[in-house]
Formats: structure tokens, C-alpha cells, sequence
């Protein structure tokens, strides 16, 4: 896909970077700590739930539910003009941790809470793969 | 618990000029305003030895120390704590147990923005950033923005208690009758909620009049011990009790998007206080969004959690209601610089004085004060009163 006109990307950095190298190998995955058994996302250097540094890397099934949703008629950025109206969801992933993303893939108006839903991924640039959702 | 015990007192508050103030800085309107409190508190510049305040825009990093040298001071403490529109609300707390603990004697509390001027007049994308470091690259890029942040709470709370987007707007109507009473206010002619529901969908289900203004506006508040104010030029207003919180940065790491920390602030100024919500004459809830205040009075207990829509409706909380709730005409008609927690403050205290002409709340002894800060991230409660 060619990059569109500039759209906010992400700058990987020490606590992200693996996140974004599986992503480009359209892989979804979180951390889980080893010492609290929790699931947490996003990445961060240690554990939100006990402070440990124990942590391991998993990999997700992709399959959630939507516990949340908005349909964005402003663009924040230009680079979201060409795309309005579009979905913003907070996704409840199945390994029990919970993330942002856009539901791609259908007419925002069928998009509802509870709705199941699949990881698909979205080229950015050609760096960055960004991890988004479709109706299941 | 009662910590604060009417040690410290609001001496002085003000308002800079608002709305769109193109040809003044930031720094001018935060200074002007800060002028104006301290002139109705019967104090000078020179008597501020704690200072308190933060830009949260470009060129105003290192906030207090960028200000204290605007404006010719060295404090002897100072404070830049960063928690969105809710800091100044918090500063409350921060001041009152400086000033006990004989840290600092004069707190001056300020903030300035030039929220519209700085977009050119319109509001709109302000963001072209292209890279993003730190977690905010889990937001970012899916275009998230503060309205659809709110919007996301919205949506979870209707899901969950049914609440409706004809109740959500009950709060944009009564917010604009108050404003109609206040000749500061920025949007003073009458609405309806078919007004409000027909009004361009911003983020489902906010339209734009469940939004607040984008504004220029300066506001400043004076404190000092208790024993100081009973010398000073007006009645003083006294610190009955603070509380203050934050849960999340944001939106997406929201620990339960139905609830504000203003639960746990708000159990704090409550109970440092000690006195009870019925005892409450007026309220100023920071109101970002429709859905900001909704949330705020059910975190805050005014009614029980799920139960905030019925709570608002019949315009209970517009003027002749019994819950007079953002009296000056709040964030959704008066002004809203980007962080408005400091204008609830002033509100409340000139309410309490029975300055406030055709919007004077009878007899009000008694004044909540809520700031929500972030993405519903933070909250500052204060509780003040007439002495
Ligand atoms: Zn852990």
C-alpha cells in the first residue's frame, strides 16, 4: 500500500520494538509477567501490575470483542481526512489484555459493544505495520 | 478527618479577558488575571511567595519557573504539577498544606491559554506530528482525539445503563441558561436538546454542542492562612476539604470507563470536609463533555452509579433547579481555554461571596468544585465555604 499523505507513525523504542517486529511479521503480541502470571498491554519495561522485569513475550489469537467503540467524524491529523467517518474501538483480546484499534473492513454503522472481532494488519509505511480489526 | 480545618482560605480570584484574544499572550492573560485577583484580595505581587500554574502548550515548559520570572517573583515554593485541567483544582490541596505547614504564606494559583488564537482563530486539527514516541504510539496512529476519548466513555455508559443522548444533552441546555445570565459568557442564546442532538456528530455519540468551547482565557486565584484573610479586602472563602487522584494517562489503559477518580477525590473532600452531599448549595463540575459531568456527579456519589441521566433530566441543574450545577454557564457556553479547572474555582467563590448578580445561587454556604483532567484521566474536588 503507498503511504498516504503523513499520518501520526510510530518511533519503536527499547520497550516497543519487539511489539513492531512482530507486527511487520503480522504477528499480534503482549507481554504476560512471569512473576504475577498477568497479561499487560501496552509493552513496558516491567510489570504494571507487580513491577517485576520478568516478562515474556506471547503470542494473541487476534480474536477480541469490542467493550467500546466511537465513529470519528474530524479528522485529528490531515492525515485521517480521506478516511472520515471512521472507527476507533478499545478491543478486549481473548489472552485478556485490552487495546486500541480501528475497526476496519465495514460500514461503521454495523460496528456495536460485544461485537467479535479478527486482527487484520495494515501496512503504514514501510516500516510500520499496524495492528487493526474486522468484523469476525 | 478534619485535616484542612478552615486553616487556609481563597482571599482572590479573576478572570482575565476571554474568548478570543488574539493580540495577548499566554503569559499576559495568565499575569493580568493573576493582577486582578490579587487586587481583590487587597494584595500585591510582592506578597506572592508560593506560585502554582502550568501551560500545558508549546512555550510553556518549566511553567512556574517561566511565570515567577514573568512576572518579577521568587517563590519560596512553587509547583507545576502537570494533570491536565484538574491541576488547578489540585493546586488547592497543594496550597492549603503549603501554606499550613508554613511552607508559604501567599499562594497565587494562574493559567492562561490562547487555545483559539493559537489555531488561528478556528478550532480544528491542531496535530501534524508525524512520529510518535513513548505509549502514545498505541493511540496515535488510530487517530484518536480527545473528543473521541470522551466519546469512548460515552458510548460504554450508555451501553451499560442505558443512558441516553437526550440526556446527555438535558446538561448542554441548563449549562446554556446559566450562561444566558452571565454577560462574560461567551454562547448566551437559548438551546434545545433537538438543538443539541441535530448539531454535527463529532465522535458518536458527542455532537457539538455536548463539546465545550475552544477559547483564549486567563483565570487566577489567591489563598493564605486564615488568620491572614480575616484582614484582607473581601469576606475570605475557607478550604473545608481537597481531594485529588488520577487513574490512567490514557484512554485506552481507562480502568473502567463508566468512572472517574473523581470516586476517590471526591470521598477524600468529603471526608475532610465533613459534611455530606446534601449539604451542597451550588456545583461546578469541570464539563469538558456532556458526558464529563454525567460520570463526575455519579464518581462523585451525587446519585448512584448508572443513575446520572435521570439525575440531570428535567433540567434539574439549570437556574429554578434544585441542583444549580456550573453556574457561570461552564466550559459548554462561558469559556473553555483547554484547561478550565481554575474557572470553577473562581465561580464558586464568587457564589459564596453573592456576587454573582442574576446567577446568584439564594444563600449559597456551600460549594463543590470538580476538576477532570486528561481523558478522564485525573480529578481535583475542593469543598469550600462561606466562614
Ligand atoms: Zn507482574
Amino acid at each position: 500500500m503507498a503511504e498516504k499523505r503523513s499520518k501520526p507513525v510510530p518511533r519503536p523504542y527499547q520497550d516497543t520494538k519487539a511489539y513492531w517486529d512482530a507486527a511487520k511479521e503480522k504477528r499480534l503480541i503482549f507481554q504476560r509477567c512471569l512473576d504475577c502470571s498477568k497479561p499487560q498491554f501496552y509493552p513496558r519495561g516491567v510489570c504494571s501490575h507487580c513491577l517485576g522485569s520478568r516478562l515474556e513475550w506471547l503470542d494473541s489469537s487476534g480474536r477480541g470483542k469490542v467493550h467500546t467503540f466511537t465513529v470519528s467524524y474530524r479528522a485529528p491529523h490531515p492525515g485521517f481526512a480521506d478516511e472520515l467517518p471512521f472507527v476507533i474501538a478499545i478491543v478486549d483480546l481473548e489472552e485478556g489484555f485490552r487495546m486500541m484499534s480501528n475497526i476496519v473492513g465495514c460500514d461503521p454503522g454495523i460496528v456495536r459493544i460485544d461485537m467479535p472481532v479478527k486482527v487484520v494488519f495494515e501496512q503504514l509505511t514501510p516500516d510500520i505495520v499496524l495492528p487493526k480489526f474486522s468484523p469476525a | 478527618m478534619e485535616t484542612l480545618g478552615r486553616k487556609t482560605a481563597i482571599v482572590g480570584v479573576a478572570e482575565s479577558d476571554i474568548g478570543r484574544v488574539p493580540h495577548k499572550s499566554k503569559f499576559q492573560l495568565s499575569a493580568e488575571a493573576s493582577r486582578l485577583a490579587l487586587d481583590d484580595a487587597g494584595l500585591s505581587i510582592k506578597d506572592v511567595d508560593g506560585l502554582f500554574t502550568i501551560i500545558s502548550t508549546q512555550g510553556g515548559e518549566h511553567s512556574s519557573m517561566l511565570m515567577a520570572e514573568y512576572m518579577g517573583i521568587r517563590p519560596r515554593f512553587t509547583d507545576s504539577t502537570s494533570m491536565g485541567g484538574s491541576s488547578f483544582v489540585a493546586y488547592v490541596e497543594h496550597a492549603a498544606a503549603a501554606i499550613n505547614a508554613g511552607m508559604c504564606e501567599v499562594a497565587l494559583i494562574c493559567h492562561g491559554s490562547t487555545n483559539i488564537s493559537d489555531r488561528g482563530g478556528r478550532a480544528g486539527p491542531v496535530s501534524s506530528k508525524t512520529e510518535v514516541y513513548g505509549p502514545m504510539q498505541f493511540e496515535d496512529p488510530y487517530g484518536i482525539s480527545i473528543a473521541s476519548s470522551y466519546a469512548l466513555a460515552a458510548q460504554r455508559h450508555m451501553h451499560e445503563y442505558g443512558t441516553t443522548s437526550e440526556q446527555l444533552a438535558e446538561i448542554a441546555v441548563a449549562t446554556r441558561k446559566w450562561a444566558s445570565l452571565n454577560p462574560k459568557a461567551l454562547m448566551r442564546a437559548p438551546i434545545t436538546i433537538e438543538d443539541v442532538l441535530n448539531s454535527r456528530m463529532v465522535s458518536s455519540p458527542l455532537h457539538v454542542l455536548d463539546c465545550c468551547l475552544v477559547t483564549d482565557a486567563g483565570g487566577a486565584v489567591v489563598l493564605t492562612s486564615m488568620e491572614r484573610a480575616r484582614d484582607l479586602k473581601k469576606a475570605p472563602v475557607a478550604v473545608l476539604g481537597t481531594g485529588e487522584s488520577h487513574t490512567h494517562r490514557m484512554i485506552s489503559q481507562m480502568p473502567d470507563y463508566t468512572q472517574t477518580a473523581a470516586a476517590i477525590s471526591g470521598r477524600l473532600a468529603f471526608e475532610r470536609a465533613g459534611v455530606s452531599h446534601k449539604d451542597i448549595d451550588v456545583a461546578e463540575i469541570y464539563d469538558s463533555f456532556t458526558i464529563t459531568v454525567l460520570l463526575t456527579l455519579e464518581s462523585l456519589g451525587f446519585c448512584k452509579k448508572g443513575e446520572g441521566g435521570p439525575f440531570v433530566s428535567g433540567q434539574r441543574t439549570a437556574p429554578g433547579g434544585d441542583f444549580p450545577m456550573n453556574t457561570q454557564g461552564g466550559a459548554l457556553s462561558y469559556t473553555h481555554p483547554g484547561m478550565f479547572g481554575i474557572f470553577t474555582l473562581i465561580e464558586a467563590v464568587r457564589q459564596l461571596r453573592g456576587e454573582c448578580g442574576p446567577r446568584q445561587v439564594k444563600d449559597a454556604e456551600l460549594a463543590l468544585c470538580n476538576g477532570t483532567g486528561g481523558v478522564l484521566s485525573s480529578t481535583g474536588t475542593v469543598i469550600l465555604g462561606r466562614v
